[in-house]
């Protein structure tokens, strides 16, 4: 492991790394901060350019950099104007927004900070221990176990989208899985649902698909209602400090929930808005009497247990993408997509055959934390300055980056009516209320799910690999129960809320 | 009948559709040796459409009952929302896709911008145009020059 980091470090400390590190917080800090853009539009928006550089290291490291720098950047505007660019940090808001109305608006950015930062460091910590333990482990894995592990990662992401919506989210899925089919697959060479359209033989653009899943609808959104981006005037920002017994009454959340955060990052479809959720109902529960009055009117420690919870699932969400090479949310789901547009494949072997990716990405971690402390602590006041920007001049500009993000993939303008028309069909979704993240991990896993899928099948000549390997069927079973136990619970709440007499 | 149950209906359509092209035509071209295989190219899509029928009609049936939440944006209220605005920015970026090529990327691009900001309301000329042009030039350069993609900067009848 020492050779590892030690190689990690050299790559990472390159001063083009350095660069890539410090030019992707401070970009997705600011992206970040503007309302309706969320980590998974920015990084989308990034991935050409990403993706251009050709070097897989720096490409990671530029997206992983905007990737922290965009939820800080989305903790600074719930704080300053309540206005979350992320639905990670709305959990943010509920006591920074008070603390900032209260004149606290420097010491709310500083504890959101320090949270930040503590959280990704720890989970930085964590995803050093245990991604190499679990990526031995995931050595032992053959193409059936795969499969299934594909199968109850995308089950669990459906199970957790939450009451009424597992039907939901599973569709989306399918849907996706649906548009992976989409041209010609690795396995066969026969062009699969291509209605004879020449520019569709290669399948669907990955970019295409995730501009027009998150950055197109959130734009139009924008368009359609200017009150939710009605952006507040933000006050002269003084007073960064803060005092030492606050300090000592924060540093026990931190510790918790830097760990319970990393844990629930892990966990594929919970990530960092569950994670800053449930940090802040635990730290409610478990604090004293009067201090749980303080809660939601600007209690630091409510501050601090959701900004550090949702770094740490951030971090926690990288470990099933570089162990198993399974993305358990949108963004790491994105994260998988340029990786493989790089010739890299995330999973088991990654560590043993690009290691100086693996750790370097690792180092980075710390790097983006270090840079998004010391940076942009004395920058927020200055960088608050992005939100007066008109909106007038901002949209067009979104939508023109997303146009040219998907045009530089494909260099083909057929993509360009291609995103339009998907833009147009996810705003309609969204506007129903369908999670639209489930899709595009259907769209990016579906190649590798019917790969593993078909080479077990040829391998067992059949579907035996199913009840002949114990731990396909464990998985299996578990990807069922995931999805069937809510709406099981639901409906035994339900009749229970209604007073139906079981069995009479 | 709500919108996300009209919804599953389309996507309902959808999988049928789908499905019927895995189920019934996809095979039709399969070379004789292939159909040995215990694998088709057809087997996945065809699981996928199962799935995808049972969860649509799930759906639209409103089989799984949840309840109803607040939502930041309300599809009920489209028509007081700037639907206008929306529907025109669709249309410029449709015939961005389609100029993009034949007039290049200068002239498109700030036009695209330019227009963008005038369908919002925008209307400091004297602004909106040095910031388009400065814009696009810069973009152009970083695509063109930094990251090495080509595009074409000007219209094609003039065979630059």
């Amino acid at each position: 492991m020492l050779e590892g980091i030690l190689l990690g470090l050299q790559t990472a400390f390159s001063v083009q790394m350095l660069l890539m590190v410090i030019g992707g917080c401070l970009i997705g800090t600011f992206i970040g901060m503007l309302p309706g853009l969320g980590p998974m539009s920015i990084i989308a928006i990034m991935i050409p350019v990403a993706i251009s550089m050709g070097d897989p290291a720096a490409a990671i490291i530029l997206l992983a950099g905007v990737y922290y720098g965009a939820i800080f950047g989305g903790s600074t505007s719930s704080i300053l104007l309540n206005a979350p660019g992320v639905a990670g940090t709305v959990a943010t808001s509920f006591d920074g927004y008070p603390m900032a109305k209260q004149g606290k608006a420097g010491k709310a950015l500083t504890v959101a900070a320090i949270a930040s930062f503590c959280g990704g460091t720890i989970g930085a910590i964590l995803l050093m221990i245990f991604a190499p333990a679990l990526s031995s482990v995931a050595l032992l894995f053959h193409s059936a176990e795969y499969f299934a592990l594909m199968i109850v990662g995308l089950s669990a992401i459906a199970a957790f989208a939450g009451t009424g919506q597992v039907a939901k989210a599973l569709m989306m899925t399918i849907l996706g899985l649906m548009l992976g089919t989409v041209g010609e697959g690795t396995m066969f060479s026969l062009p699969r649902f291509t209605m004879g359209i020449m520019d569709l033989q290669s399948g669907l653009g990955f970019v295409t698909l995730a501009m027009a899943m998150f950055a197109l609808p959130e734009a139009l959104f924008l368009v359609l209602n200017p009150a939710a981006s009605e952006t507040g005037k933000s006050e002269e920002i003084k007073d960064l400090r803060i005092t030492r017994t606050e300090a000592k009454s924060i540093a026990p959340v931190i510790g918790r929930q830097s760990i319970q955060g990393f844990f629930i990052g892990v966990l594929p479809g919970a990530g960092a808005t569950i994670a800053s959720f449930l940090g802040y109902a635990v730290e409610r529960n478990i604090a004293s009497k009067d201090e749980q009055e303080k809660f939601g009117k600007g209690s630091i420690k409510g501050l601090a247990a959701p900004e550090t919870a949702n770094n740490a699932a951030c971090t926690g969400s990288f470990v099933p993408l570089l162990t198993l090479g399974i993305p358990g949310s949108g963004t790491t789901a994105i994260l998988l997509g340029a990786l493989i547009a790089l010739n890299v494949t995330p999973g088991p072997r990654l560590m043993i055959d690009e290691p100086q990716i693996f750790w370097a990405v690792i180092i980075s971690m710390y790097i983006g934390n270090f840079v998004l402390l010391v940076l942009n602590l004395p920058l927020i006041p200055y960088i608050a300055k992005i939100l007066a920007v008109p909106r007038n001049y901002l949209i067009p500009y979104i939508l023109f980056f997303t146009l040219m993000g998907a045009y530089i993939g494909q260099n083909n303008a057929t993509e360009l009516l291609l995103l339009v028309a998907f833009g147009v069909c996810a705003t309609a979704l969204r506007f129903a209320d369908y999670p639209l993240a489930p899709l595009l991990i259907g769209f990016i896993l579906g190649g590798m799910l019917e790969d593993n899928f078909a080479r077990s099948m040829q391998l067992y000549d059949g579907v035996s690999f199913i009840w002949e390997r114990p731990m396909t069927l464990g998985l299996l079973v578990i990807s069922v129960l995931l999805v069937l136990l809510p709406s099981f619970r639901a409906r035994r709440a339900r009749l229970r809320s209604a007073g139906v007499a079981d069995g009479d | 009948m709500a919108l996300d149950r009209w919804i599953a209906l389309i996507l309902l359509g959808f999988c049928l559709i789908y499905g019927y092209t895995a189920w019934f035509t996809m095979d039709a071209s399969l070379a004789p040796f292939m159909k040995r295989n215990p694998i088709w190219p057809s087997t996945f899509p065809k699981l996928l459409s199962i799935v995808g029928i049972g969860a649509s009609l799930i759906i639209l049936l409103n089989l799984e009952k949840g309840e109803p939440k607040e939502m930041d944006m309300d599809y009920r209220r489209l028509f007081e929302y700037k639907i206008g605005q929306a529907l025109f920015l669709l249309a410029l970026m449709v015939a961005y896709a389609l100029c993009l090529r034949p007039l290049g990327f200068i002239f498109s691009t700030s036009a695209f911008l330019i227009l963008g900001s005038f369908i919002l309301g925008e209307r400091k000329w004297f602004t909106m145009i040095p910031v388009a042009l400065i814009a696009t030039l810069f973009i152009w350069y970083l695509v063109q020059q930094v990251l090495g993609i080509y595009l074409r900067p000007f219209p094609e009848f003039l065979g630059v």
